[in-house]
């Protein structure tokens, strides 16, 4: 492709924004929305321009771009393989739902809510098709301004303290991972992370272990991963809708991204090494949040931690280092991204009529909602797993892999998949079954057309991932293939080093 | 310039400064205080021109005169321009706060042009006693500044601290510089060098070093020499304390690099120690005890104090990458200060500046460019990516990393992390807070320039950041022959 379309992509939402910066404040109001529906689909119409002409055979990037930028062998590098281009597709896809989705809800300074959006778009995409080291820092670290203003300025009562727990520990984690990346400039005299996968400059053992760690302290607050989940919780009870699919659709897979593109392949050793430590840590979230969930009485918490286990699943799967857990978890977050997104759509749904996010205070929906009852169904049971749907496919998928890897794994993962039927149906009754006799819900009124032009696609989306995968995985195979075979021709290449070294330094 | 002294005519700034100066004081004595404005304006050309004449000797290379005494290379030119234009912004960001506060002496740009020729003599300095003078030359006048306001107590109060701490700290600074002599028998940066690389650091001059450290990092306000800064800051008239957060700073740290860089390259045992010990405290403090501070000034002076500990971050690395960092920290830190301070500037109401940072509540809704300005610029200072003082940090950082300081890295991140906190406050009164009574009347256009000017210098430094690594990259080196 002559045209750099993946610059395109990233920066298009960015150029929307100045556009809508550049007008005067009254028309600003009239035309934010629209300009921002418009640049969304165009990004999404590209992205899927992009996946029509990605060479599925290929496990290497593809639509490289690249310009120098920082001098000393920093360049700005784009590209993207299996493994990162489905990210931009889902990207590029929840984006013009959630603009839909603030349509009425949100509705002071719109102009301001738009442009965090779209910049906050831009800096996703970013994340994902860089292939510069500080490049990827300067996106995924940068995801935090607008985020920080969006929870704080449209978030709920507790917005400040939730957006500033939200910031810090993120922060705290990724600065971390900037110095490993340094280390790595340092020793390897590249940033360049074509050129670092390629394994011409390998890592040596000792620093590994570091490495690894410095960037597992960034990730692990990402995904989020147990004990440093609970800043998920508080920023999603506090963020607009909007928000919270975005935190929960994107911003978590960028933590799970980041464990498939830097820590299995540069530090094969540290990966193996702390492997149980990362399975460990995932079971407990599976588990114990699992558990937390089930005693949550507001209904976005209660989707919160089920996210964090959920996420569980994908890193124990990441970590099994065979073909079928990572692939499983790669299609469990974009899973994950369709379905969470779209069960906090539903929850937003309701919360702009009755504007509470107490279970207690719904029930019995089913009589005065039947199209709500019908998708929120669908989503739950996406939730759960349920064969038939897009979440059955990757948690099989990753619990065979850790069935391959462990026994135990797999068998308390699935555990963790019984808890999740039992919160997510107990939500379900409570919410949409039973009596519908609390007062002020007997006139409430079933989804707009604006709200299943936002809700249908993601149903679609649901039953057809779960149905016939195969597209994704057409997408995925190779690069994973290419990544567990990498791994594990640079595991043994390692282990046969270190005793070598260990004679020559006694 | 100076017939019979070699290279004399490196000094041409510096006399355009000192005559340029001396024409202004008469203009000014014999047309009153009514010629202020005048003074004013040819007091910033003056600093352009010098400005001006050091960029254009750039690339001359390393030139020695007197002796050695001072040295003209591209390290020092470099810092001297940001001296100059920081000097410069200062004074067109002052005129309208000096015109409505009365203070419309027309001594005031005269004695910032002789502060900012102190600093062209410190950053020059390659000798004790020139260091000596140019930092007394740019103290005096910059005692004399802190209390500009003269019917005010707490400008007086903060002229009369920082001058009584200040003698004390040159005090320090010339014991050291006795004990140093003492050893090396002359007062030459390449003299001491060389009695060091001899008989190595013998305990008196040890003790003569850690003496001049101390003086040092008293003028660039580190911990633990910092207690001066805040009752400064808060004190002095607001376009004086941008004045005293961007241009004296600089020029001290760039002492700083020289003297130890110059003097002791075969003791860097002895001083690195030293050095990683006040940056640790400076971040740690500027960071912990900025959280507590409602007066934006003082906020912004342990915001300083923090900033210069990031900066002796590249100067704890000794190596060409860390002064490299430094320098891009000078550049970045100031550019992104005189923003602030244009800010902190325009928070008046009616003939009345505010300087409470609770003044600032809702400040998102009632003039949406300023606080979007604002907030950059605080984002920037907190390091976060993609602003301008995130690629400050990641030069500084890197070099460190390149040193092998890990432990100082990590800390310094974390104390970033802490300090981050207190410039998303800022952000948090401004954005998320409901309005107070806004802020009255607009920014004159010269301060809406600057803060437009800074503001875009933030955001857009990532796309073009390649000249000032390149050129910062190209000073450094020739610290390193």
């Amino acid at each position: 492709m002559g045209w750099p379309i993946l610059s395109l992509l990233t920066f298009l939402p960015a150029l929307g924004a100045l556009a809508i910066l550049a007008m005067p404040k009254a028309s600003a109001e009239q035309m934010a929305r629209p300009i921002a529906m418009i640049v969304t689909l165009l990004d999404l119409v590209l992205a899927l321009v992009m996946w029509a002409n990605f060479d599925t055979a290929s496990s290497a990037f593809q639509f490289l771009e690249q310009t120098s930028w920082l001098g000393g062998g920093i360049n700005y590098k784009m590209g993207v393989d299996g493994i990162s281009m489905l990210f931009v597709v889902l990207t590029t896809l929840l984006m013009p739902m959630c603009i839909l989705a603030s349509w009425d809800s949100v509705e002071k300074r719109i102009v301001e809510y738009i442009i965090a959006f779209l910049v906050l778009e831009t800096l996703m995409i970013g994340v994902f098709c860089a292939l510069d080291l500080f490049v990827f820092y300067v996106f995924f670290e940068a995801g935090l301004i607008p985020m920080f203003l969006i929870i704080g300025v449209w978030g709920g009562a507790r917005r400040v303290y939730a957006t500033f727990k939200f910031f810090l520990y993120t922060l705290l984690g990724s600065v971390l991972m900037l110095l490993a990346m340094m280390a790595i400039y340092i020793q390897t005299g590249t940033t360049d992370i074509v050129t670092l996968l390629s394994g011409a400059n390998p890592i040596p053992a000792h620093m590994q272990y570091w490495l690894w760690l410095a960037f597992f302290a960034s990730f692990a607050v990402k995904v989020p991963m147990w004990p440093v989940h609970t800043w998920l919780p508080d920023a999603h009870v506090e963020a607009p809708t909007a928000g919270s699919v975005i935190l929960a659709g994107i911003l978590l897979k960028m933590g799970g991204y980041g464990f498939l593109r830097f820590s299995l392949p540069m530090f094969p050793l540290a990966s193996e090494y702390f492997a149980p430590l990362v399975f460990s840590l995932s079971l407990i979230a599976i588990v114990y949040t699992s558990l937390v969930a089930l005693a949550q009485e507001d209904i976005k918490k209660l989707i919160a931690y089920s996210s964090v286990a959920h996420m569980g699943l994908v890193t124990l799967g990441t970590f099994t280092f065979n073909h079928q857990g990572i692939e499983g978890g790669i299609f469990q977050m974009l899973s994950h991204g369709i379905v969470s997104g779209a069960l906090f759509f539903c929850v937003g749904v309701v919360y702009d009529r009755m504007h509470t996010r107490e279970i207690a205070a719904y029930g019995g929906l089913v009589n005065r909602m039947p199209i709500y009852a019908v998708c929120f169904m669908v989503f739950t049971l996406a939730n759960v797993g349920l064969p038939g749907t897009s979440g059955f496919v990757g948690e099989f998928l990753t619990l065979l892999g850790a069935y391959e890897a462990n026994t135990w794994l797999a068998i308390f993962g699935t555990t963790g998949i019984i808890l999740s039927a039992a919160y997510a149906l107990w939500l379900y009754r409570r919410v949409i079954f039973g009596v519908l006799d609390k007062k002020n819900l007997q006139d409430i009124m079933d989804m707009s057309p604006r709200e299943i032009a936002i809700i249908a696609p993601l149903v679609i989306l649901t039953i057809a991932m779960g149905v016939y995968p195969k597209p994704i995985f057409d997408v995925t195979g190779p690069s994973v293939a290419h990544l567990v075979e990498q791994f594990n021709t640079r595991l043994e290449a390692a282990k046969l080093e270190a005793p070598r070294l260990a004679e020559v330094a006694p | 310039m100076i017939p019979g002294i070699e290279n004399s005519d490196i000094l041409m700034p510096e006399y355009i400064l000192a005559v340029g100066g001396m024409a202004l004081l008469m203009i000014g004595v014999f047309l009153g205080d009514s010629a202020q404005r005048t003074v004013s304006y040819l007091a910033i050309l003056l600093l352009a021109l010098a400005a001006a004449v050091v960029v254009m000797s750039t690339g001359n290379g390393r030139l020695t005169a007197f002796g050695g005494a001072y040295v003209a290379d591209d390290f020092g030119r470099f810092v001297k321009v940001l001296a100059l234009v920081g000097a410069a912004l200062v004074l067109v960001m002052a005129q309208g706060f000096i015109e409505r506060e009365k203070m419309g002496h027309f001594e005031f740009p005269v004695l910032v042009v002789m502060s900012v020729l102190g600093m062209m003599v410190m950053i020059s300095a390659n000798d004790f006693l020139a260091l000596y003078m140019g930092l007394e030359l740019q103290s005096l006048a910059l005692y004399v500044l802190a209390s500009f306001n003269r019917d005010n107590l707490r400008s007086t109060e903060a002229g009369l601290k920082y001058f009584v701490l200040g003698a004390l700290s040159s005090g320090m600074m010339l014991y050291g510089i006795s004990l140093i002599y003492g050893y090396a028998g002359g007062t030459g940066f390449e003299q001491v060098a060389a009695t060091v690389r001899e008989i190595g650091t013998p305990i008196g001059l040890t003790f003569g070093l850690v003496f001049l450290i101390a003086g040092l990092a008293f003028k660039i306000s580190a911990v633990p020499f910092h207690m001066w800064t805040p009752d400064v800051y808060e004190g002095a008239p607001t376009p004086i304390t941008a004045f005293f957060s961007a241009s004296p700073k600089i020029a001290a740290m760039a002492l700083f690099v020289r003297v130890m860089l110059g003097a002791f390259p075969d003791a860097s045992v002895a001083w690195v120690q030293i050095i990683v010990f006040i940056s640790l405290m400076s971040m740690v403090l500027g960071s912990v005890a900025a959280i507590g501070q409602n007066n934006i000034k003082r906020l912004m002076a342990y915001s300083s104090i923090g900033h210069m500990g990031y900066a002796l971050v590249g100067l704890a690395a000794g190596s060409p990458q860390g002064v490299q960092g430094v320098l891009i920290y000078l550049a970045i830190y100031l550019a992104t200060n005189i923003g602030v301070f244009v800010c902190i500037l325009g928070m008046r109401r009616g003939d009345k500046n505010v300087e409470n940072i609770s003044d600032l509540a809702g400040l998102a809704q009632t003039r949406p460019g300023y606080a979007f300005a604002f907030a950059m610029l605080m984002f920037s200072l907190a390091g976060i990516p993609p602003l301008a003082g995130f690629f400050a940090k990641f030069y500084v950082f890197l070099a460190a990393i390149q040193a092998g300081l890990y432990p100082l890295a990590v800390a310094g991140v974390f104390a970033s992390v802490v300090g981050a906190y207190y410039y998303l406050r800022i952000i948090k009164i401004m954005y998320f807070d409901p309005p107070a009574e806004s802020f009255s009347p607009a920014f004159e256009p010269s301060l809406r320039v600057l803060l437009i000017a800074s503001t875009a210098f933030s955001l857009f430094f990532i796309a073009a950041a390649q000249p000032l690594v390149l050129s910062a990259s190209a000073a450094a080196a020739t610290l390193f022959p």
